[in-house]
């Protein structure tokens, strides 16, 4: 948005540079700039100020209850607690909001159908409504006793074979390159007379895990493979990356932080020498072709909560929108019987199988669920964690608070004090949670820093602990023993913790 | 904008705490008489809403003694009635938490009604979001929720509360008024021709059944009505007055108004134009449609109006007649900006009239599912005006939250630990 409109341009002339010094670009030149562009000195200082991690343990902070600021939902917690709107919104942006959550649960139809204005699905789909992965607007789970895998998927990729698609990847045009046959993800489901492209296979070994008080934990590793392939082989390169569907809230203030203030704690040659890199996901606008900073997803490969909506519309559920135009969502070539399938295009009611406006009014939704209201923040137990939480280490990547910008496009997510506990950059998390499929600027070992607002009520809302990318972990301390990589050392720190100062670590985490 | 900085402010006035100083000592006690006839209001309306499910609990024991046209039209006629009186109270929604975490239990939609008894063959037979889809109870008396088996031998008030919202679906919906409804219709397979559902009387009779399990049909409905009747009842009790939410209305006077206010809006806007009546146009389907399977929505949708008139002016008519009137939010308006109190009233006049006009519609022309097809453009026209009604009136909510300086909260700066939930500005 505030970037030179020149450098589109300029860029392919760049690429070759670009490739070299990949990340020169952004270390504080024009193009992002390392300080806020948005703030008058006062309010500059006041943000640093505001912003600066904290070293008194012996209370809250200011401001801490409100994880998301005036945005926060104060509602009453129960099984809906990720539901709720913005709390700082107009009665006209509620409308808005209720519009978008009707869309989001809506089922959606295979072509053709009566209710013309709904279907389209697939041909090739893994759910038929957004929320049906998205379960209560929280956090999907791996499939259990035998049941289907609806709330999570397996991305399919392979790396660049070509210098031609090293070449794309290094301007940033391609993130990677799918499957020639099953595209890039492996859908389960297909409308009536379609054959399904097949189904996920997960095996686990349970591996023991002995922590500093002798205390043996069991982590499960799984393994993944795919069966009953509906169009023969997939390529020897292409890897598997389960995926669960991440919690929806907060969304809209992520995409109001600051590039700046994300570039700053941004260390990928590990100048510091902390063992902490941290690398921006540079990625393209879907629409504008323009070069931004990747936020969204298990990678950070999207820059707008649109962006990753238009996405999901057209992967999960295969329905074309204005952004994604292609009517057979993820359907190749190679699935000739897919691609005769009808579509659900309406010549009167638009060009696509969901016209606006469907997608801005999904995309307000998105951006605008609630991030829940801290709670028991003075609780003695909680501090300790807290300050065990910011000991071990783990606030080098899960940064606590933003302030918001002041140009954010919503008024309800401009200059909020929010505490997402995230710097939401890409780091290498080690071999273990490895999926070995790179995207974009990252590589098969790194994970954008998950955002921890609201993981305390996972089980409130979904009934279940199950957490990382692929919900390996049953419990936040399997999630938080399966860090590797840069995140060795604050793993480490917390193995080797007494069993009541881990107890009060998650504790602090189930505050959250 | 600077409306709109206010009532951001006025909702976060909601969460908070009493670090406020309330600037209107005079008005105090005015607002303080306000929001106790709202909570005698709130206790009026559902007991309304209990003695009339009561009447709809008795009609279904006749209705499960002797099935026959009458005792089913009996019961019909009976659920109709109990819907007035309780759209009337949605306007406590939104601002009272405690109606908000209470009233999924009994008004929840929409429902995949395949989870509870037999469906259409064009419902289809699944569903990937959810696995119940089609589960059938009153067939089925074991069904799996995520691998575990839940044993629904017996139908009642425990059983269906486990059935809801199982494996996390929102639409698996076992208890509450619109369970009944479907128990009574059946589906409504008209499309957006004309008609409900048909549901045969011999659904419910054990020796000439039709379509099954009428003994476990019957039972299903009893535990679903009679749990109607139970969770009514703690909702009189609440607002009692010494009830939690009539406590909790009246403990602080800004926040109490805002709950007033908050509640008009949100359900005049969001839930009510946006969600139940915007979509429908949008998409131009059927099920889209509050009351799906009686054709009763034109009725569900006038008395939420009617609630929200209510709220403003104090008055109610109660389902005996009795007229009730009290110290309103309208006279406390009207004290400080008479012109305001005109175009809020004006505004909510307008609106009854759209919203009577469509249910005229309704019961002479077309069912309100005809009216949203697509290609009806004098239906369409007739719900869209009921719609702008219902937005025009919530712009009115907001200038009288400005005017009664509910957004006036001053947070700047503060940094205190008295007021945990302050945010930084």
């Amino acid at each position: 948005m505030r970037k030179p409109k020149s450098f589109v341009f300029l860029l392919p002339l760049l690429s070759g540079a670009l490739l070299l010094t990949p990340l020169m670009a952004i270390g504080g030149d024009a193009l992002f700039p390392n300080t806020r562009t948005d703030l008058n000195p006062k309010d500059q200082k006041r943000v640093e100020s505001v912003t600066r991690p904290t070293t008194d343990f012996s209370k809250p902070e200011p401001f801490e209850t409100m994880s998301g600021g005036a945005a926060t939902s104060r509602a009453d917690v129960n099984g809906d607690a990720f539901s709720h709107f913005s709390a700082n919104i107009t009665f006209e942006e509620e409308g808005t909001f209720k519009l978008g959550n009707a869309l989001f649960t809506k089922l959606w139809v295979s072509a053709p159908s009566s209710t013309q204005a709904s279907d389209g699905l697939g041909p090739l789909f893994n759910a038929r409504a957004c929320q049906s992965c998205h379960l209560k607007d929280g956090r999907g789970h791996p499939p259990e006793g035998g049941a289907d895998a609806t709330s999570m998927f397996l991305r399919l990729a392979r790396p660049a074979r070509t210098d031609n698609e090293r070449e794309a990847i290094a301007d940033y045009r391609k993130l990677n390159f799918p499957d020639a046959t099953y595209g890039e993800q492996l859908q389960d489901l297909a409308v009536p007379g379609l054959a399904a492209e097949g189904r996920m296979k997960i095996s686990y070994e349970e591996i023991p895990v002995k922590l500093g008080d002798g205390e043996i934990v069991n982590l499960r590793k799984p393994t993944y493979s795919v069966a009953d392939l509906g169009y023969g082989a997939m390529e020897g390169d292409v890897t598997l990356s389960p995926r669960i569907a991440p919690p929806m809230i907060g969304m809209g203030l992520i995409q109001a932080i600051h590039d700046a203030d994300i570039l700053r704690l941004a260390d990928p040659e590990d100048k510091d020498g902390d063992g902490i890199s941290g690398k921006p996901a540079m990625v393209r606008d879907h629409k504008t072709g323009e070069l931004k900073l990747g936020r969204f997803g298990f990678k950070a490969q999207n820059a707008s909560v649109r962006d990753q909506s238009s996405s999901a519309f057209a992967g999960d559920l295969g329905i074309s929108t204005p952004d994604n135009p292609f009517d057979h969502g993820d359907c190749t070539k190679a699935e000739a019987a897919c691609l005769a399938m009808p579509t659900g295009v309406q010549e009167r009611l638009g060009p696509v199988e969901a016209p606006d406006p469907v997608l801005p009014l999904v995309t307000f939704y998105s951006e605008n669920l609630a991030v829940p209201a801290r709670r028991d923040i003075a609780d003695k137990t909680v501090l300790k964690g807290k300050e065990l939480f910011y000991q071990s280490g783990c606030t080098a990547c899960h940064a606590p608070k933003f302030v918001t910008s002041r140009d954010a496009g919503n008024k309800a997510h401009v200059f909020q004090l929010i505490w997402p506990y995230s710097d939401f950059l890409l780091h290498d998390m080690g071999e273990g949670l490895a999926d070995n499929q790179p995207v974009g600027v990252a590589t098969g070992s790194e994970w954008r820093t998950q955002p921890l607002w609201g993981i305390g009520l996972t089980e409130t809302v979904n009934a279940h602990t199950f957490f990382l990318h692929d919900g390996r972990a049953r419990n936040l301390t399997e999630a938080v023993l399966w860090h590797g990589g840069e995140a060795q050392k604050a793993r480490d720190a917390f193995a080797a913790l007494s069993r009541q100062d881990r107890a009060a670590l998650v504790k602090f985490l189930e505050s959250l | 904008m600077i409306r709109k900085t206010v009532l951001g402010a006025a909702l976060a006035l909601f969460a908070a705490s009493a670090a406020f100083v309330v600037t209107e000592a005079e008005a105090a006690t005015t607002s303080a008489a306000v929001l106790k006839h709202y909570a005698e209001l709130a206790h009026a309306k559902y007991e309304d809403s209990l003695t009339t499910a009561q009447t709809l609990d008795k009609a279904v024991n006749a209705l499960i003694a002797k099935p026959s046209e009458e005792t089913l039209k009996a019961a019909k006629d009976a659920w109709i009635a109990a819907r007035v009186p309780y759209q009337q109270t949605e306007v406590y929604r939104f601002g009272n938490p405690i109606v908000d975490d209470w009233e999924g239990k009994v008004n929840a939609w929409p429902l995949d009604e395949g989870l509870i008894d037999y469906v259409d063959a064009s419902y289809g037979t699944e569903s990937d979001e959810n696995a119940l889809y089609t589960a059938n109870v009153i067939a089925n008396p074991k069904i799996k929720v995520n691998g575990k088996t839940l044993n629904l031998s017996k139908f009642d008030a425990k059983t269906l509360r486990s059935l809801n919202e199982a494996g996390e679906i929102e639409a698996n919906v076992a208890t509450g008024y619109h369970v009944i409804e479907f128990l009574l219709w059946g589906q409504d397979l008209n499309g957006t021709g004309p008609g409900a559902g048909k549901r045969p009387y011999t659904d419910y009779d054990k020796a000439n059944c039709t379509n099954g399990h009428c003994d476990r049909r019957a039972e299903y409905l009893k535990a679903a009505s009679a749990l109607l009747v139970s969770d009514l009842k703690d909702m009189v009790v609440a607002w009692a007055p010494k009830g939690k939410a009539a406590k909790n209305v009246q403990a602080n006077s800004k926040k109490g108004l805002t709950a007033i206010l908050t509640g008009m809006g949100s359900l005049s806007y969001g839930e009510l134009a946006g969600e139940r009546m915007k979509l429908g146009l949008l998409l131009h389907d059927p099920e889209e449609e509050h009351d799906c399977f009686s054709d009763n929505t034109y009725n569900s949708h006038l008395n939420d109006a009617i609630g929200i008139k209510s709220a403003y002016t104090g008055e109610y008519t109660r389902v005996d007649g009795t007229k009730m009137t009290g110290p309103s939010l309208s006279e406390l308006v009207a004290a400080t900006d008479k012109a305001l109190d005109t175009e809020m009233l004006g505004k909510l006049d307008a609106t009854l009239t759209a919203m009577n006009a469509m249910a005229d519609r309704a019961k002479k022309v077309e069912a309100y599912d005809q009216m949203i097809g697509e290609g009806n453009k004098e239906g369409n026209a007739v719900v869209q005006k009921a719609i702008d009604g219902l937005i025009d009136q919530s712009k009115s909510v907001e200038r009288v939250i400005a005017s009664l300086k509910l957004g006036k909260v001053e947070l700047e700066g503060s940094d205190s630990l008295d007021n945990p939930d302050a945010v930084f500005k």
